[in-house]
């Protein structure tokens, strides 16, 4: 009996209604207290093509993705025989019986679901039959796995906002499908659900809307942005909680305002204007659109403009697979922009994290004066995870280096200097800024990408140019102070370590703990930000050699590790794939297992 | 909030030309865009703007740099080809009470940056967007833009075989609500249209032809200082009245004067010349600049204007104090609105 650790594939239509099933199963699960991720793997397309959805739940909390499922629900004909082969070989299968089926292995447990009996048994109208019949599952499964159908009820009732009228023609359904598989299946089941006491209250939710209410509760102002799979849910994510978080109780006036752009290379022009003028700003994109934005990163970096870029990222280059995960945006977002300028990078790696960095990015940016681009992905972006509550930021909002009338006068009479937009006054290299609405005659400047000098007077001069990169290099080193240190998940000074970032966590973090249990003693160090701090220099320094996990093609960070740490560059390897699925446990123990062999 | 410290002058109106001027001018002599930035100057002068509260924005070209050489007390971003739009659609949130005044090129607007060009007119966001039209790119020494004529020659890209776009035209396609052409050549012009674009509440959209001296002046040209002088046709007189003033229009014969309120009370005034017209006629607008472009005439006045169009401010529930000066409390929701939250999601 496998109670609380297996994992179930749903393979459904898409346009069928199978989002609602699934989702009713997780959350149902969910509600039992059970630690449980699910991931949607579908396609770029409205209806009709195959979908599948990988839930996974799993007693010791692990969430990372699996290449084999212990449970296959086959709905789509056109799909099964594949579908069948990712079906472990002790595992079970349900099944439409309507589905033609050739060879399915004699260990497999088989039941044929009649969906078009339960249906009609059900009194389900004909019409709305082909978006109802995945309900079938979920009524089986739930006398299989023994779900309390009162939580299937109530994950329908947090599906449909308590739409009764919603909620019931499905509710029938599930109790149909119930009582059939209760009268009509025999043998025992191997998998069960139990469910556990005493797990607190957990949310359940998406990072991209964990992305923009750590925004909100961060004090944005102003959010620009075009549609694109998968970051598309982020700013929607805005529109949606503004009106209740963001009206000021006084006047009824709105403290954020959210503009949909017509494309990103207006989106974040108007996020540099706006963070120019003193909004706290941002845009949310992804890989195509992040291309597009790289020429005004550059002219924000070099005139100094706080704004933050969330790219949830999918599969590239070019259009690639939009709905598809990946870390493949790592190398570009750290070199974007042509000339000499760096980027600050956010790393999170679960929907806490995504809350999170939300309101951090913004203080960073406008602490530094300069872009902040937060790398989310797909697989954290458009997935619902089971967490902790979000935690109510511990700092106060930070606005940086600003400069209001009062401001400016205090500064004039205090430093006896004059004034000057990129002055480095206090010799971090952040220099004091005004922004546009201060009446003080002294505060208006000339802001501009071209070559200028500290009172931002256009120069060409060579030395004034390379004085002011400088400058712009010394405030950079600050930022190793303000973002978020790497976490040393696993410390038992050990030879050999990992490294790892974002989604790609997941299933590292299983890995390494598969490895302990095995003889494979290993620690484990997780990046959290750019540019890296000294910790990641000693966790490095202090290892023989370092496997670095993530979900690109050439080992991205690994790569970047190698230019800033030259002299370790021997000692990173490289733990890497880019076929749009996440790292699963198993995948990465077997290539490190490879790989320590192949070494000898 | 004003400001509390001491300043150099009286009052807002205290304000000479000279607190108007910009940086010395680095573009050639006679250059088109160096009287429009006199008639700036001129324009906020006489309209007693105070320096501070306007904004000056600007992509990339000649024009673009011009932004330098007026008004040298207010805010500037110079920021990137046929971009600038973009930059004023996020900066002018942060305070309603700031004027935006934008300079491009036809470069700058008609072809890089045609898309954010239309989007800002059909978003109608409050501010002058002057468009310094020659025709021809001069810092890169000499190509077409989208603006030259067919059959327009020059020297090293010999002769132009594509159509022009016309800036008026795609304003008025994309729903501008105030769109006027004017010639550099006519500086009384410019100026009375520059204030009367000052107190539009939308996008106020001048298209002036500036002659390019150094690469597109020949007699032929549709953009030169002496086809624009032969073949100047003045849709109107057009004389800009300030809410305060008395409007005097004994001088005009009755039924040759029209007049157009603005939303801030000032008023413009139409005096007819050989044909009558209206600018608040958006077919009769569209029909006109047809007629013009066949006709090979270069009609200059306010095109179209409709005072009352929804901006983009109208959009949102603003009615608060500048954004940019909300005190952090008001930014981020109290502990109790998190709990919310994340009982939303249990």
């Amino acid at each position: 009996m496998r109670i609380n650790d297996f994992s179930i594939t749903f393979s459904t239509v898409n346009g069928s209604g199978s989002a609602t099933a699934n989702n009713t199963l997780l959350r149902a699960i969910f509600k039992m207290g059970i630690p449980v991720s699910a991931r949607n793997i579908f396609p770029s397309n409205i209806q009709g093509m195959p979908t599948w959805y990988n839930l996974r739940v799993s007693a010791a909390g692990y969430l990372g993705h699996t290449e084999n499922c212990d449970i296959l629900v086959a709905m789509n004909p056109e799909t099964v025989q594949d579908d069948l082969d990712k079906l472990e070989s002790n595992g079970l299968l349900l099944v439409n019986d309507d589905i033609p089926l050739k060879d399915v292995p004699q260990k497999i447990n088989k039941v044929l679901m009649p969906v078009k009996a339960i249906l009609e048994s059900s009194g389900t109208a004909q019409n709305l039959s082909i978006y109802l019949a995945n309900m079938v599952y979920v009524g089986v499964l739930a006398c299989l796995l023994e779900i309390d159908l009162q939580k299937i009820e109530a994950a329908l009732e947090y599906h449909f906002d308590h739409r009764r009228n919603a909620v019931e023609p499905n509710l029938k359904i599930v109790q149909a499908a119930f009582q059939w598989a209760q009268q009509n299946i025999s043998h025992e089941c191997q998998f069960r659900l139990k469910a556990l006491e005493n797990q607190g209250e957990k949310i359940m939710i998406d990072g991209n809307t964990a992305g923009a209410l750590g925004s909100l509760f961060g004090g944005l102002q102003y959010a620009a942005w075009y549609p694109i799979t998968p970051a598309t849910g982020l700013a929607e994510a805005l529109n949606e909680y503004i009106p209740r978080l963001r009206l000021d109780p006084q006047t009824g006036s709105s403290t954020c305002v959210v503009v949909q752009a017509e494309d990103e290379l207006a989106a974040i022009g108007m996020v540099v204007g706006a963070g120019w003028a003193g909004l706290r700003s941002m845009t949310s994109t992804s890989g195509p659109g992040l291309c597009l934005m790289a020429e005004y990163l550059g002219l924000a970096y070099f005139a100094e403009v706080p704004i933050v870029v969330w790219d949830v990222q999918r599969v590239g280059p070019s259009t690639g697979l939009p709905t598809h995960t990946s870390q493949g945006d790592l190398a570009f977002t750290y070199f974007i922009s042509h000339g000499d300028k760096d980027m600050v990078i956010l790393l999170p790696a679960d929907v806490n994290e995504c809350f999170e960095f939300g309101w951090k990015a913004l203080d960073i940016a406008e602490q530094l004066q300069t872009p902040v681009i937060v790398l989310s992905d797909l697989e954290l972006g458009m997935n619902i995870w089971g967490a902790e509550p979000f935690a109510y930021p511990d700092k106060k909002i930070e606005r940086g280096k600003v400069l209001w009338e009062k401001d400016l006068e205090n500064w004039l009479k205090k430093s006896g200097q004059t004034w000057g937009r990129y002055k480095d006054a206090d010799g971090d290299g952040i220099p004091y800024r005004t922004v546009p609405g201060n009446l003080h005659e002294k505060a208006p400047y000339f802001t501009r990408g071209t070559g200028h000098d500290e009172f931002a007077h256009y120069s060409e001069d060579n030395r004034v140019w390379e004085e002011n990169l400088k400058r712009l290099k010394l405030k950079f080193e600050q930022a190793k102070k303000l973002i978020p240190q790497p976490e040393m998940v696993k410390q038992g000074k050990q030879k050999i370590g990992f490294i790892s970032y974002g989604s790609t966590h997941m299933g590292t973090s299983e890995a390494v703990d598969r490895l302990q249990t095995k003889d494979y003693p290993v620690d484990y160090l997780r990046i959290k930000a750019l540019p890296f701090t000294r910790e990641v220099e000693e966790f490095i320094q202090a290892h023989e050699t370092i496997f670095v996990t993530e979900a690109n093609r050439d080992g991205q960070m690994k790569n970047l590790l190698c230019m800033n740490f030259p002299k370790y560059a021997e000692r990173l390897r490289s733990i890497a794939r880019c076929d749009g699925l996440s790292l699963s446990a198993a995948w990465i123990v077997e290539k490190f297992k490879a790989a320590i062999k192949a070494k000898g | 909030m004003e400001a509390t410290f001491k300043r150099s002058y009286p009052n807002a109106l205290g304000y000479s030309r000279s607190d108007y001027l910009g940086l010395p001018t680095t573009l050639c002599k006679g250059c088109g865009h160096n009287s429009i930035a006199n008639m700036i100057i001129s324009a906020c002068y006489e309209l007693e703007l105070q320096p501070e509260k306007i904004v000056k924005f600007s992509g990339i070209g000649c024009s673009s740099k011009s932004t330098a050489y007026f008004l040298d007390r207010s805010f500037a971003f110079n920021g990137l080809h046929g971009r600038m739009p973009s930059l004023a659609e996020g900066a002018l949130f942060a305070d309603r009470t700031l004027k935006g005044i934008g300079i491009s090129g036809d470069g700058d607007t008609a072809n890089i940056g045609l898309s954010q060009f239309k989007h800002l007119a059909r978003r109608n966001l409050p501010m002058v967007y002057i468009v310094e039209n020659n025709g021809v790119y001069g810092l890169t020494k000499g190509q077409f833009s989208a603006t030259a004529e067919k059959g327009l020659k020059l020297k090293r890209q010999g002769e132009n075989p594509y159509l022009p776009v016309d800036i008026a035209l795609e304003a008025i396609a994309a729903n501008a609500s105030f769109v006027a052409r004017s010639f550099a050549g006519d500086p009384k012009q410019v100026k009375e249209l520059i204030k009367a674009a000052l107190s539009h509440d939308g996008t106020a959209i001048l298209d002036i032809i500036s002659p390019c001296v150094t690469f597109n002046n020949q007699d032929y040209s549709l953009h030169s200082y002496s086809w624009g002088k032969g073949h100047e046709a003045p849709l109107h007189e057009v004389e800009f009245v300030l809410p305060r003033e008395e409007i005097t229009v004994e001088d005009f014969e009755r039924g040759t004067v029209r007049e157009v309120t603005m939303h801030d009370g000032s008023v413009i005034v139409f005096k007819k010349l050989e044909r009558e017209y209206d600018p608040t006629n958006r077919t009769e607008a569209i029909r006109m600049l047809e007629q013009a472009i066949r006709r090979n005439w270069l009609i200059t006045g306010l095109i179209y204007v409709d005072p009352n169009a929804p901006t983009i401010f109208d959009m949102y529930p603003l009615d608060g104090e500048a954004l940019n000066r909300l005190p952090a409390e008001k930014l981020r929701p109290d502990r109790r609105a998190l709990e919310m939250i994340n009982s939303s999601f249990q």
